[in-house]
């Protein structure tokens, strides 16, 4: 594993039953990469970024996370979960609670932050992704992408490391993924690494350092944006590229 | 354009009372004939009722003016023609209906302790009462202040609890069975869904060998069995025994009710709560079971309102709640042949409580669903 390598995967393997899912993955993220994994249904590419805060676990191989092993001790996998956040396809926000309760919940009840200090870091997280005005509004009274924005507040405010998005724009309308996808490209410029598994090619040719290609639990292709969409090395690639270029 | 911009009202035949009428009393020709129907049987049951319940009935005095001391009095037993309902039993008997054969020097206690009881709900029932949080410290020491109250101890005489009765006995088993069992039953019901096989199996072990077993039997068992449990020389106070089996059976139903609630819990709020850092217990505590408990408002209210009935059934290992006082008083020579009203009476006591809580159900799901839209996805 390389000195500056901040998520190293190896030779990573998992089934669900008795499908394999994940078949010797690696990959090795630096410090402030910028990645994304693009790829069919089904590929395993979900899969392999659940393992990393270890929403899945991995059967087979190691994967290290900010100088942590994730294994089966708990204490390690809390620590992983602090370094790491999370933005699911879904939201997931907590429909019980406002807007300003699902952000400050963590910090205070595992950062142990005083809830002054919790709500004011809830603010500035919302001025950030630009919704601070919905604050005291429930989940179901937001559209879908300033949901997606709520939980990308609420997973910063945690101030992790790193930032995993699980297709964070797949269950959008049209006219509400440029929003969502602005807050991630401001959080791109501003130094965070991140992992975004996502088919909005527009937003990994900006951002993206590096192109992950996965198919059949595989990683297939791996390389710069300029040299992924311009001239890809694997035929089940350009297959991919020109299948969601050219709809 | 003036035309336009005109005011148009409805129809008038589909608003107000006489549109309310039509819509739903007279639609058609087969629904008013129902219509009639119900009101001709209304009109024959209503005027009845009433003139049995009150306008006919003895209440303290029969007929002649008499204060009635047993049945022979009642004003329909010496007169057929005359006279309903002979309240003058509730009347007599009315203190054990409310507290058995409690001391009548002692009899404070119990009503404070009920006083107390409408203040250890109040903040309980209504969210937005000026300094809850105080109230609720009263809330959570208030079992323990009751248990030195009805019991004795700490400068009280003791009153043993075979001296307990009524109204007593039945709000005491309904009160302590319904709170232990909430706690219990989400321990039970998380414990269920466990991944650890041991806690698992256990947990679904104990809830349906209790769901399996009915009441009457865990009843016999606390009274019979549970004592053979314990160490020699403990006694175990009988109602004790009883507050046991009839807090296992309710935290079973309870396990069942929650887990229905967690069961529909989306799997993305575990795993966006896991990704926030969160423990087992923070993620079930702040995240899942508030969500699982709002859902199972309705059925945790059911089987509640169900036990609160079930209660009923102490009187087969010879504890007197407000039924069996109620039979003990039919037994009497004295008030023979009054079964209607003291049936109607008992039942009109339950009625009250059962309805109250259907109702507290019904207004905190309202509440909830207006003030917070659950419909994320």
């Amino acid at each position: 594993m390389s000195e500056e390598s901040i998520i190293s995967l190896k030779n990573v393997n998992k089934w669900f039953g008795d499908f394999h899912v994940l078949q010797d993955v690696n990959l090795e993220v630096k410090k402030k990469e910028r990645i994304v994994v693009c790829g069919p249904s089904g590929s395993g590419k979900s899969t392999m970024i659940r393992c990393i805060n270890r929403l899945e676990e991995h059967q087979e191989g190691s994967i290290v996370v900010d100088g942590i092993e994730l294994t089966g001790n708990l204490k390690n996998i809390d620590n992983v979960r602090k370094e790491v956040g999370m933005v699911f396809q879904q939201f997931n926000l907590f429909p019980h609670l406002s807007v300003k309760e699902n952000i400050t919940l963590a910090p205070i009840w595992v950062k142990k932050m005083p809830k002054a200090e919790a709500e004011e870091l809830a603010m500035r997280q919302l001025e950030i992704v630009k919704i601070p005005e919905q604050a005291n509004k429930y989940p179901g009274q937001l559209s879908g992408g300033q949901q997606q924005r709520v939980a990308i507040a609420r997973s910063l405010a945690m101030n992790p490391n790193i930032m995993l998005f699980d297709e964070p724009t797949s269950a959008l309308d049209p006219e509400m993924i440029k929003e969502v996808l602005d807050v991630m490209v401001d959080l791109a410029n501003g130094g965070m690494t991140m992992i975004v598994v996502t088919h909005e090619m527009g937003f990994a040719k900006t951002v993206a350092d590096r192109m992950v290609f996965m198919d059949e639990g595989k990683i297939v292709e791996e390389a710069s944006p300029d040299k992924f969409f311009n001239n890809p090395e694997s035929d089940r690639t350009k297959l991919f590229l020109s299948q969601i270029l050219h709809q | 354009m003036n035309e336009m911009n005109e005011v148009r009202k409805p129809p008038v035949a589909t608003t107000g009372i006489i549109g309310w009428l039509r819509i739903n009393l007279f639609f058609n020709w087969t629904n008013s004939l129902i219509t009639l129907f119900v009101i001709y049987c209304l009109y024959q049951f209503i005027p009845w009722i009433l003139d049995w319940t009150i306008f006919s009935a003895d209440f303290k005095y029969n007929y002649l003016g008499e204060q009635i001391t047993n049945q022979e009095m009642c004003s329909r037993n010496l007169d057929p023609e005359n006279g309903g309902a002979c309240w003058a039993v509730i009347y007599v008997r009315f203190y054990q209906f409310i507290y058995g054969f409690y001391p009548k020097v002692e009899v404070w206690r119990v009503n404070l302790a009920y006083v107390m009881l409408a203040f250890a709900l109040l903040p309980l029932l209504y969210a937005k009462l000026p300094y809850r949080k105080y109230f609720l410290y009263f809330t959570y020491i208030f079992p323990v202040i009751a248990y030195f109250l009805l019991n004795g101890g700490l400068g009280f005489t003791e009153v043993s609890t075979n001296k307990w009765g009524g109204l007593l006995v039945t709000l005491v088993l309904g009160c302590t069975g319904i709170a232990l069992a909430f706690p219990i039953g989400i321990m039970l019901a998380l414990g269920r869904r466990s991944k650890l096989p041991v806690i698992s199996m256990m947990c679904t072990l104990f809830i349906e060998f209790i769901r399996g077993v009915p009441l009457i039997t865990l009843l016999f068992f606390g009274m019979v069995m549970l004592p053979l449990f314990l160490p020699e020389g403990i006694d175990m106070d009988g109602l004790v025994r009883v507050l046991v089996a009839v807090t296992l059976f309710q935290s079973a139903y309870m396990a069942e009710v929650i887990r229905g609630g967690l069961q529909a819990i989306p799997p993305g709020q575990y795993e966006a709560a896991k990704s926030l850092g969160m423990s087992y217990w923070r993620m079930n505590l702040l995240i899942i079971l508030p969500q699982a408990i709002r859902i199972s408002i309705p059925p945790i209210v059911n089987t509640s309102i169900g036990l609160f009935k079930d209660t009923t059934l102490v009187i087969i290992v010879g504890i007197l709640d407000l039924l069996g006082i109620g039979r003990g008083t039919l037994a009497d020579t004295n008030w023979l042949g009054l079964s209607y009203e003291i049936y109607f009476f008992v039942s009109l006591v339950f009625f009250i409580f059962t309805f109250g809580m259907s109702r507290y159900s019904l207004y905190l799901e309202k509440k909830l669903k207006t003030g917070i839209n659950m419909g994320a996805d």
